[in-house]
């Protein structure tokens, strides 16, 4: 028998709450509302105490401490969350699409059979389902999905909602495993940082960031000269990264950095939910894009339909005259 | 060591998406498809695991879209086997998925199953994990580099992290690896390499195996997001447009 509780998955990187867990709450809050039942934070950890303080805005904190969960492997941390939503019954399961979270909500929705959806940007209770408003195609789709409560799993993007700020008091319970499980599988080495001497672009004012419409790499240079006569420092979105054109230092987006530059001027760059997540506060900013509707015009403040290669050396002129 | 990849094909968002009458199905007759690009990385690492030590890789894949393409490809780039899976219709969901192709891959015994972490058109989670689910084998995912372990039976893998952090994981095979990137980017090959492909290369064709009565997730609407619905569109010449965008810039105080 469910009930109508939301059980957030906490995310805790490098003994660091996740600040998409205080995203979750706020969506599960939305939820539980509407339902009537709590918002139940779930902790997995060897020490979850140490994150509770900061779990206020759930009604309940449940602490899984296990030494198993002292460093992150998927078959461990599927298995004791599979033992919570067997005890808690909720309706649905709130996981961040991070890392962590395309191994675990997948891995327990197969476990479980349970219906998944991912790319939620915007989530409701109708009736006895969820519906989930999802991005895909890159963000250039968007889908209306209903899912039943049995429960759903669903795998909510980084900043589609705002942290609340609640700071109630939560009860906090703690769970000790039945069943810790762990085939050894999967063994958590060493943690390895970005190599130090690039410059941080988390510290930068102004960032020119490029994308798949720069093309090739000896085009970098035209992106380059804007940045200088900016006074700011080039950045790229993935695809740009993974051709080895810039180091991984220069990365905005989920697996590089999160900026909030003064201003910040994306070149050739669609707008996919990756990379939008680690720009999206930027004070200003301009996009440049081909495509009128790529989606990152979703999220500029302004926008020009053009060939970076085209509008870049003007811009660059524009400013070196003036 | 014995490495099979799963390639699938995907829409080319460069081209239009269109939606079908019904408002909730993409329109795929008049798509253009390319492979699916965490796949493409998933077989170069699969193509530097076997440069780096000898290895089979075998390639498997649902005869969809641009397929054959993409196949001749793979083996122009070095895959040994190449499995190509007829099917009715269009792709089921990633979950239907994952039945079909691990069928095609049990009798293979892979050491290590390489799959792309995500494809943009999946709304119900990743291949791999439900690969992994489906071959009872372990799963890690997020993964962009994997080179062979200190120990015999095991691989050394990267998993990706926010700021640019990496996770370095000791992996126990057999193990299904859901690949974000690949150590090295996609190696380019000639088109005259790929036609020597064409005439050499065999693939082993075989029956999809209906999927599992797992129901799709049911979707009600599709849409395109609003066309800069949040941005002030600017409009004019280049000259004119920069001027427009230096002046803006200059009235926030963000000129050198």
């Amino acid at each position: 028998m469910s009930t109508q509780d939301v059980l957030v998955v906490a995310e805790i990187q490098r003994e660091t709450l996740g600040d998409v867990t205080l995203e979750l709450l706020a969506a599960a809050r939305g939820l539980a509302t509407a339902t009537g039942g709590q918002v139940v934070a779930v902790v997995l950890s060897a020490d979850g105490a140490s994150h509770s303080a900061a779990l206020g805005a759930a009604d309940r904190i449940v602490l899984v401490d296990d030494p198993l969960l002292a460093a992150y492997a998927p078959e461990p941390f599927v298995a004791a969350l599979q033992e919570v939503v067997a005890a808690e019954q909720p309706s649905v399961v709130l996981i961040g699409a991070t890392s962590i979270g395309w191994d675990l909500a997948p891995l327990l929705a197969a476990r479980l059979d349970l219906p998944l959806v991912t790319g939620c940007k915007a989530i409701q209770a109708e009736g006895q389902k969820l519906r989930v408003t999802a991005s895909f195609c890159g963000g250039k789709m968007t889908a209306q999905v209903l899912a039943p409560t049995s429960p759903a799993i669903v795998m909510v993007l980084p900043g589609s909602f705002r942290p609340n700020g609640e700071a109630g008091k939560a009860v906090v319970q703690q769970r000790k495993l039945a069943a810790p499980f762990s085939s050894g599988a999967v063994n958590f080495q060493q943690w390895i940082l970005p190599e130090g001497g690039d410059l941080d672009i988390t510290q930068q004012e102004i960032l020119v960031a490029v994308g798949r419409g720069i093309q090739q790499k000896e085009n970098l240079e035209v992106a380059e000269e804007l940045a200088q006569a900016l006074g700011g420092a080039l950045c790229a979105s993935r695809p740009v990264i993974d051709q080895g054109w810039l180091p991984a230092t220069r990365q905005v987006g989920k697996s590089g950095m999160t900026v909030k530059p003064r201003c910040f001027l994306a070149l050739g760059i669609s707008g996919a939910p990756e990379h939008v997540e680690g720009m999206k506060d930027s004070d200003l900013i301009v996009a440049v894009n081909t495509d009128p509707k790529a989606p990152i015009f979703d999220v500029a403040h302004y926008g020009v339909v053009a060939d970076v290669l085209d509008l870049a050396p003007a811009l660059t002129k524009a400013l070196k005259r003036n | 060591m014995n490495i099979a990849v799963v390639v699938r094909q995907v829409p080319d968002l460069i081209e239009p998406l269109e939606i079908d009458s019904s408002g909730a199905t993409l329109d795929l007759s008049s798509a253009s498809f390319i492979v699916n690009e965490s796949d493409d990385h998933a077989l170069e690492q699969a193509i530097l695991v076997k440069e780096a030590g000898g290895a089979t890789v075998s390639v498997v894949a649902l005869d969809f879209g641009d397929v054959d393409n993409t196949l001749y490809t793979a083996a122009a780039k070095g895959a040994d086997r190449i499995i190509k899976l007829s099917l009715d219709g269009e792709p089921p969901s990633p979950r239907a998925a994952a039945a079909l192709y691990a069928a095609a891959l049990k009798p293979l015994n892979p050491d290590l199953v390489l799959v792309g972490v995500q494809a943009h058109d999946e709304l119900d989670g990743g291949l791999s994990p439900f690969l992994a689910a489906a071959l009872g084998l372990p799963y890690v995912g997020v993964i962009c580099g994997v080179r062979r372990g200190a120990e015999p039976g095991t691989v050394t893998v990267c998993k990706e992290f926010p700021g640019a952090v990496m996770a370095q994981l000791n992996v126990k095979l057999p193990v299904v690896l859901g690949i974000v990137g690949a150590e090295q980017p996609p190696r380019y090959v000639p088109v005259a390499k790929i036609r020597a492909a064409m005439k050499s290369a065999q693939f082993e064709e075989q029956v999809a195996v209906a999927p599992g009565a797992t129901p799709p997730l049911s979707i009600c609407r599709l849409e395109p997001p609003a066309s800069g619905s949040h941005a002030e569109m600017l409009s004019g010449s280049e000259d004119e447009v920069a001027a427009r965008i230096a002046e803006i810039l200059a009235q926030k105080g963000l000129r050198k």
